[in-house]
């Protein structure tokens, strides 16, 4: 078996050209990311290039755990906090790979959508949801389409509450 | 100043936000004059693209004006009139290195599958993109190109994406002259991908799509062979009957994630997110394909897996490549076949949308209103000199 940790940090002492035949046939020509990339086969000496300068991180800033640091510069917008920040710090343990990440990153984002609603509402912004949702602009190209979305969704709403009311209803004769 | 402020799926308007800062030696501040409206931008927009956090500002293709700059920034000095490519490029890594700018290692550090790309969530970076007054760009030195003095914004605002990734779409697709190649999809880019597979000597050009008026954009633009999916029954079926049943040489998917098409990767991609997106195009690519043939891929897609038919894809033999456009290599070869009059990429540009019309704006491209193919934001300080 081969050693593992060796294995992570690519780093194992393997010799591949002990192998009998190993690149005997090896064509550069035949890359098949070429030429969208001018080879030079410096990968194979890993994260070893001269850094730019790093940025210094003035907010929390979280990053992949398929790195071992921060990116030498980065965005500092909208630093994780609340219950969606929670959430996040919680799927940046996961490895991209793994749905444990994004997933929660996506359940963020549909929470977070309620934390600026409620953080609107509690600064004293009223949000035109008639605007932001671009219906000016539909109103004015798609206004058939419109009325019928407006009309399903209002039906499905009126529909919605009566079911609500009469299980109320039904609730309250059998107490 | 005002920018574009992403509230949830399908909801965006314009606020007042603090004006970038220098975070970084080699940043600067560029006051925006055009920011487009990407296809890419509509996965974001409808909340497709995981840890796109409430308040963000969009935008990847931005030109401008050089406010401010860090100080080790030796190219720009303010004042200059600067195109800025999508990718946030640091020129040093071992990727940069290899023209790889679309795969920057030091831009983002909350993704290693993905550079750094303005405005396109934190797990392209966390930057906050172009749609706005002003935009903080990082590595100024690098990814930054002065506009030449004959070139106007809307030209340079084409170069900073559309075109470059046309371009790769159909230089990665290996054209070899008289290859048949197919792209799906008559959006921007895939318009763009089907014009530059004749520069690479297509012998035919197909695009499909189920926009008509995009399609006989593309018909006359590109020029290419046109065809609405709904009409022409199983694509790919269709594919192998007008390739005098062989397949295309070369499958070009310029769609991603936001296909239409096929009710399950809709319905798993995307209404319910449990896929990398609807893989519909990519399902058409890899069966429409010869034998030996290539998929380049420059449609986005999240980054969990997709339904595609990979079984097919080896069984017949079939290369596949893809990336984000490695726009700063492009430029060069790009700027002179529009000085050559070879490309006129604004031709796709039809509407200017004020930016504080941002919310219409994006819900025209996306709902495909007003015969919209390509529309480029104009912040209102864009005049001013």
């Amino acid at each position: 078996m081969q050693n593992l940790e060796q294995g992570k940090q690519n780093k194992t002492n393997f010799d591949p050209s002990l192998v009998t035949g190993w690149g005997v046939d090896a064509d550069p020509n035949n890359d098949p990311t070429y030429p969208m990339k001018r080879h030079t086969g410096m990968e194979h000496d890993g994260y070893s290039w001269d850094r730019p300068p790093q940025q210094e991180a003035e907010v929390e800033v979280l990053h992949s755990s398929e790195r071992p640091n921060l990116a030498a510069t980065f965005g500092e917008t909208i630093p994780p906090a609340g219950v969606s920040g929670m959430i996040r710090r919680a799927a940046f343990t996961f490895s991209e790979n793994s749905y444990g990440h994004w997933l929660p990153l996506m359940l963020a984002d549909r929470v977070q959508m309620v934390e600026g609603m409620v953080t609107d509402l509690a600064t004293g912004k009223v949000p035109n949801l008639w605007k932001e949702l671009g219906y000016n602009a539909e109103w004015k190209y798609n206004r058939k389409g419109l009325i019928t979305k407006l009309a399903i969704f209002g039906g499905l709403a009126v529909g919605l509450g009566m079911l609500l009311s009469r299980s109320k209803d039904s609730t309250s004769s059998n107490n | 100043m005002l920018a574009m402020n992403y509230r949830g799926p399908r909801r965006v308007r314009v606020d007042q936000k603090p004006e970038p800062q220098i975070k970084h030696p080699q940043d600067a501040i560029v006051r925006v004059t055009r920011a487009c409206i990407c296809g890419s931008d509509l996965h974001l927009y409808n909340g497709s693209v995981p840890d796109t956090r409430i308040g963000s500002t969009f935008g990847h293709e931005t030109v401008g004006y050089v406010e401010e700059v860090g100080p080790e920034v030796q190219n720009l000095k303010p004042g200059d009139h600067v195109l800025v490519p999508f990718n946030i490029a640091c020129g040093k890594c071992v990727f940069c290195r290899q023209q790889l700018y679309g795969n920057c290692h030091e831009s983002n550090p909350q993704a290693t599958a993905v550079g750094g790309i303005f405005g396109y969530s934190h797990t392209a970076g966390g930057y906050d993109g172009g749609q706005a007054e002003y935009v903080r760009v990082p590595y100024a030195d690098v990814g930054p190109m002065k506009v030449p003095e004959w070139m106007d914004d809307d030209t340079a605002v084409m170069l900073t994406d559309v075109t470059p990734t046309g371009y790769q779409a159909a230089e990665m697709g290996g054209i070899q002259k008289g290859d048949t190649v197919c792209v799906f999809g008559a959006g921007p880019v895939g318009i763009m991908a089907a014009r530059c597979a004749w520069l690479f000597g297509a012998g035919r050009v197909i695009v499909i799509d189920h926009i008509d008026y995009r399609l006989e954009f593309a018909k006359n633009w590109c020029p290419a062979e046109v065809y609405n999916y709904e009409e022409i029954g199983d694509v790919v079926q269709f594919m192998k009957e007008t390739t005098d049943w062989i397949g295309a040489d070369v499958c070009i998917d310029a769609v991603g994630a936001e296909a239409t098409g096929r009710v399950g990767q809709t319905l798993l991609g995307k209404k319910m997110h449990l896929l990398a997106g609807a893989a519909t195009a990519l399902q058409w690519a890899i069966n429409s394909a010869r034998k030996g043939g290539v998929i380049s891929i420059v449609g986005v897609y999240g980054p969990v897996g997709a339904l595609v038919p990979i079984g097919n894809m080896v069984n017949k033999g079939l290369t596949m490549r893809g990336n984000q456009a490695s726009v700063k290599r492009h430029l060069p070869k790009l700027v002179e076949h529009i000085e050559n009059g070879i490309l006129s990429p604004k031709d796709l540009i039809t509407h200017h949308i004020p930016l504080e019309d941002i919310a219409d704006g994006y819900k025209m491209f996306s709902a495909k209103l007003d015969g919209m193919i390509k529309p480029v934001v104009v912040p209102p300080r864009a005049t001013a000199h």
